[in-house]
């Protein structure tokens, strides 16, 4: 037995590829359920309410999805979107007891001071165009883009908001203006109209402050993200200055910044840009870091792909899948992410070897041996790994193109074709040439 | 009368001689036609029995079209076809080449007489030696390439006909020889599962220029839909740029909308439907999606329509190409697979099927690989040819040496354009017509 034991103590060390410190203290956060409390804390305004709404439709779980209407109603209790109200009433359908009924009462007052307070708005709308003031005016549809933003109508608020263009007289206001237009944007999901606003609002460099440079690279992000750029989000978010802090959280909180940016990263950064990233935010002390002391999940498991620790990596994966499969914005893109991280790991753990015993790596990417097998054909297929299996011994071999064979088969290959093309064309000339003296001898 | 058959034999007898004496003879030869004609046909063959095929062919010959210009009867023709078969053989090249539209006619009744005896296989070795005696250089496309290949599509004689697919043709008299010399060509390199020679072939019709779509182009576009699937894997519906736009219009499109504007054209050749195509190309498409069970329905579900245009074999060795093609992507992959496993992977119901498809592909040089049938396993190997033997370097020579003549001819045959004065006329008026347009603006291009 003990021959066999020390195997495989041997093994085990060669599974850890590397690893110096096996007792390294590496706290792994079980799959536990989402902290709805904590999670809706981070976030302030409509944003809340949406994500709360979100997770109440996602989470296939009735207790945390009560959890979430209650908080979504009571958050919008708090402001004036009655459509929003009923709608949440009416998903709760009176499964919560207390004071979570449809309250018809607050719901017309509100809709009634909704009326007066855009009556009041028109007038004074038109009162400041027959005076012709620019800046009231400006005002004036700002005030109505934010009244018809906190009644929920978006598609009014985008068009208001952006109506204030014209009236802009400082680049302080087209700031002013795209922040609002960007915001209302995502609400929509237009994600086309956050990336020409924030370009729009980055032409007027001059104006900008640390603050607002970064919620404009947060708002970038998320656009790159959601159109399945992930390269560009992921450089966007690790843009992100650490003045963000808790100002932007009617977009995005800065726990999101680390695992956007993180998950983007991975799986389009190439090693030698993530060992920027590691850099970042191990050993110079500049802006990601701090976003990724916020997610010691995201930090240890972009570490752990960085040293190659691809089994620790992938199971902090696994773990926050479920909660990152209720965000917002991630959803989508999970699975994509996902699929490319672990491509990327499984050839970049076969590419310094000549052969890889695939029981190791299987091991290694806590894995089947078979289903591994398919994995690596599919790489292999799309060419992103040179190798073969050998299916017989379970072994993966290292394929170096033979340059020099390739190029003869290529040349012989470009000399077959030439010669069919040539006299295909010397054919077609022949043709012609018989046609065109056809023709005229018919002519003449 | 018998006084002038007698004349004529006496002439021919005596005016086979030199190159004069026998366009002297062409010329008396010519003048009697009419009195041949009158001949009943055994007088003509006794008269026949009196030449020597080899030294008087040229006054055999008009003899012969005299015969062959009547009706013949069953019981004539078989004597007959020896007659013309020992003539063909025995026939002096430079005297037929004299009149060689009359040779030509022969051979083509004499192709005719073959088929109605539904005999072809009888035809096609005095058919070859009737192509090589017309062929004055091997560049050359006779009228009698086309028949000579059908002989041998219907004989089955596919190797018989090769040789002559291996010319180079480059001259080309009439577009419908050619069109059909390339159909007929492809079907019999496809009979010898030379597809890529084959696709060649029905690549050379397709594009060929013509001015309106004839049949045989359709008939060969949809062979080569299913050739270009089984050689090359693929097929891209878009033609190269020097396709005709006859071809490109009616091959590529078949939206109803097309159909109804291009009503004005379809009535030169009403017998082609384009829709005849589409189960090719849905067929390609399904090709391209890599499921074979769905391939295979679809080909079973439309079984009938393929049958009907004879393609039916082509398209389940279209089917049977699939199944390698995957097992070829697998060697990319692998260096050791069971049989079982590949089997499972390209969708193959047990173990033997593989095990037939991998030897059958290893003996075809599709791929390099070596069974164990111990315990089921395939080895893949890599392309064992290293690029280094005397043969292959030999090859290589005679190819670099052939491209480089090809380039030349390619290079004088630019020339000769260059200074052909009909070309140089042609280019001249469209120069000055668009130096005019540009000059005068684009509106005066619409007044007439």
């Amino acid at each position: 037995m003990e021959p066999d034991e020390e195997l495989g103590q041997i093994t085990d060390e060669i599974y850890a590829n590397g690893d110096e410190n096996k007792q390294r203290h590496r706290p792994i956060i079980s799959g536990e359920q989402l902290d709805i409390e904590a999670y809706a804390a981070l976030y302030s305004g409509r944003t809340k309410i949406t994500r709360l709404l979100f997770i109440a439709d996602r989470c296939g779980n009735s207790s945390m999805q009560l959890e979430a209407l209650r908080m979504a109603y009571d958050e919008i209790k708090k402001g004036e979107n009655t459509q929003l109200f009923r709608e949440v009433v009416q998903k709760i359908d009176g499964c919560l007891s207390g004071n979570y009924g449809p309250d018809p009462a607050w719901a017309d007052a509100v809709d009634r001071r909704a009326e007066m307070r855009k009556e009041k708005l028109e007038n004074e709308l038109n009162a400041y165009r027959t005076n012709l003031i620019k800046e009231s005016i400006r005002m004036g549809y700002n005030d109505f883009g934010d009244y018809y933003y906190a009644h929920g109508q978006l598609g009014e608020a985008f068009k208001n908001y952006v109506r204030t263009r014209d009236y802009c007289t400082t680049a302080k206001h087209i700031i002013h203006m795209c922040l609002n237009a960007i915001l209302v944007s995502i609400e929509m999901g237009q994600f086309t109209h956050v990336t020409s606003y924030v370009s729009k609002a980055e032409q007027s460099q001059d104006a900008l402050d640390a603050v607002t440079v970064a919620k404009l690279r947060c708002a970038a992000g998320v656009a790159n993200l959601e159109a399945k750029k992930y390269k560009l989000a992921a450089r966007k978010f690790l843009e992100v200055g650490p003045e963000l802090g808790n100002n932007y959280t009617e977009v995005i909180a800065p726990q999101d910044v680390a695992t956007y940016g993180g998950l983007c990263a991975l799986a389009s950064f190439d090693r030698g840009e993530l060992k920027a990233i590691i850099q970042y935010s191990f050993i110079d002390n500049i802006n990601f870091r701090n976003f990724l002391e916020l997610v010691p999940e995201i930090r240890e498991l972009i570490h752990d792909f960085y040293t190659s620790h691809y089994a620790s990596c992938l199971e902090y994966l696994g773990n926050l899948k479920a909660n990152l499969m209720l965000d917002i914005h991630l959803h989508d893109h999970v699975e994509t992410l996902y699929d490319q991280i672990r491509s990327k790991a499984l050839i970049q753990y076969t590419h310094p070897f000549v052969s890889v015993d695939l029981n190791m790596m299987a091991n290694a990417f806590k894995t089947s041996v078979a289903g591994l097998e398919k994995e690596l054909e599919a790489l292999i297929t799309d060419n992103q790994i040179q190798a073969r299996i050998d299916s017989h011994n379970k072994i993966l071999y290292a394929r170096h193109a033979d340059q020099r064979n390739a190029t003869f088969q290529k040349v012989l290959q470009t000399g077959k074709e030439f010669d069919r093309d040539v006299r295909s064309m010397l054919l077609r000339a022949n043709l012609l040439k018989h046609e065109y003296i056809l023709k005229t001898s018919r002519k003449h | 009368m018998d006084v002038n058959m007698d004349a004529i034999v006496a002439q021919t007898q005596g005016f086979s001689g030199n190159l004069s004496d026998l366009n002297h003879l062409q010329r008396i030869l010519k003048q009697c036609e009419e009195l041949l004609w009158a001949h009943t046909v055994s007088q003509l063959v006794s008269s026949l029995d009196q030449l020597d095929p080899c030294l008087h062919s040229l006054g055999y010959l008009y003899i012969l079209k005299a015969i062959l210009s009547a009706p013949v009867s069953k019981e004539e023709a078989n004597g007959l076809l020896v007659t013309i078969a020992r003539f063909i053989n025995s026939c002096s090249v430079e005297q037929i080449r004299l009149a060689p539209e009359i040779f030509v006619f022969i051979c083509r009744r004499f192709k005719d007489q073959v088929m109605s005896m539904e005999a072809p296989i009888r035809g096609v070795a005095p058919m070859l030696t009737a192509v090589r005696k017309l062929q004055v250089s091997s560049e050359k496309l006779t009228a009698l390439h086309s028949d000579f290949l059908l002989l041998c599509v219907l004989a089955k004689c596919y190797k018989t006909g090769m040789p002559v697919l291996e010319d180079d043709i480059s001259e080309v008299d009439q577009p419908r020889d050619f069109f059909l010399y390339c159909y007929y060509g492809g079907m019999i390199c496809i009979g010898q599962k030379h597809f890529g020679k084959a696709l060649e072939l029905l690549h050379n019709v397709v594009t060929a220029p013509m001015s309106t779509l004839n049949a045989i182009a359709v008939e060969a576009y949809k062979k080569y839909v299913l050739v270009s699937l089984i050689h090359l894997g693929q097929f891209s519906t878009s033609f190269r740029k020097y396709t005709s736009s006859a071809a490109q219009r009616n091959l590529k499109n078949f939206a109803p909308a097309f159909l109804v504007q291009d009503l004005s054209d379809m009535k030169t050749n009403l017998f082609i439907n384009p829709l005849f195509e589409q189960p090719y190309l849905d067929l390609a498409d399904c090709y391209g999606n890599g499921n074979i069970s769905e391939l295979e329905t679809f080909v079973q579900a439309n079984a009938e329509k393929f049958e009907s245009d004879n393609n039916l074999g082509l398209v389940k060795q279209v089917v049977s190409s699939m199944y390698k093609r995957n097992i070829q992507r697998l060697t990319q992959t692998y260096l050791t697979l069971s049989l079982q496993d590949i089997a499972n992977t390209v969708q193959l119901s047990n173990a033997k099927e593989a095990e037939m498809y991998v030897l059958q592909m290893i003996e075809d040089g599709d791929i390099y690989a070596a069974i164990n049938q111990k315990d089921g396993m395939v080895r893949f190997l890599e392309d064992p040819e290293q690029y280094k033997t005397c043969g292959m370097i030999e090859h290589i020579d005679s190819s670099i040496k052939r491209i480089v003549a090809l380039s030349k001819k390619m290079t004088s045959m630019d020339e000769l354009m260059s200074c052909d004065p009909m070309y140089l006329s042609k280019v001249g008026r469209e120069k000055h017509r668009y130096d005019f347009d540009d000059f005068a603006g684009a509106p005066q291009r619409f007044n007439f």
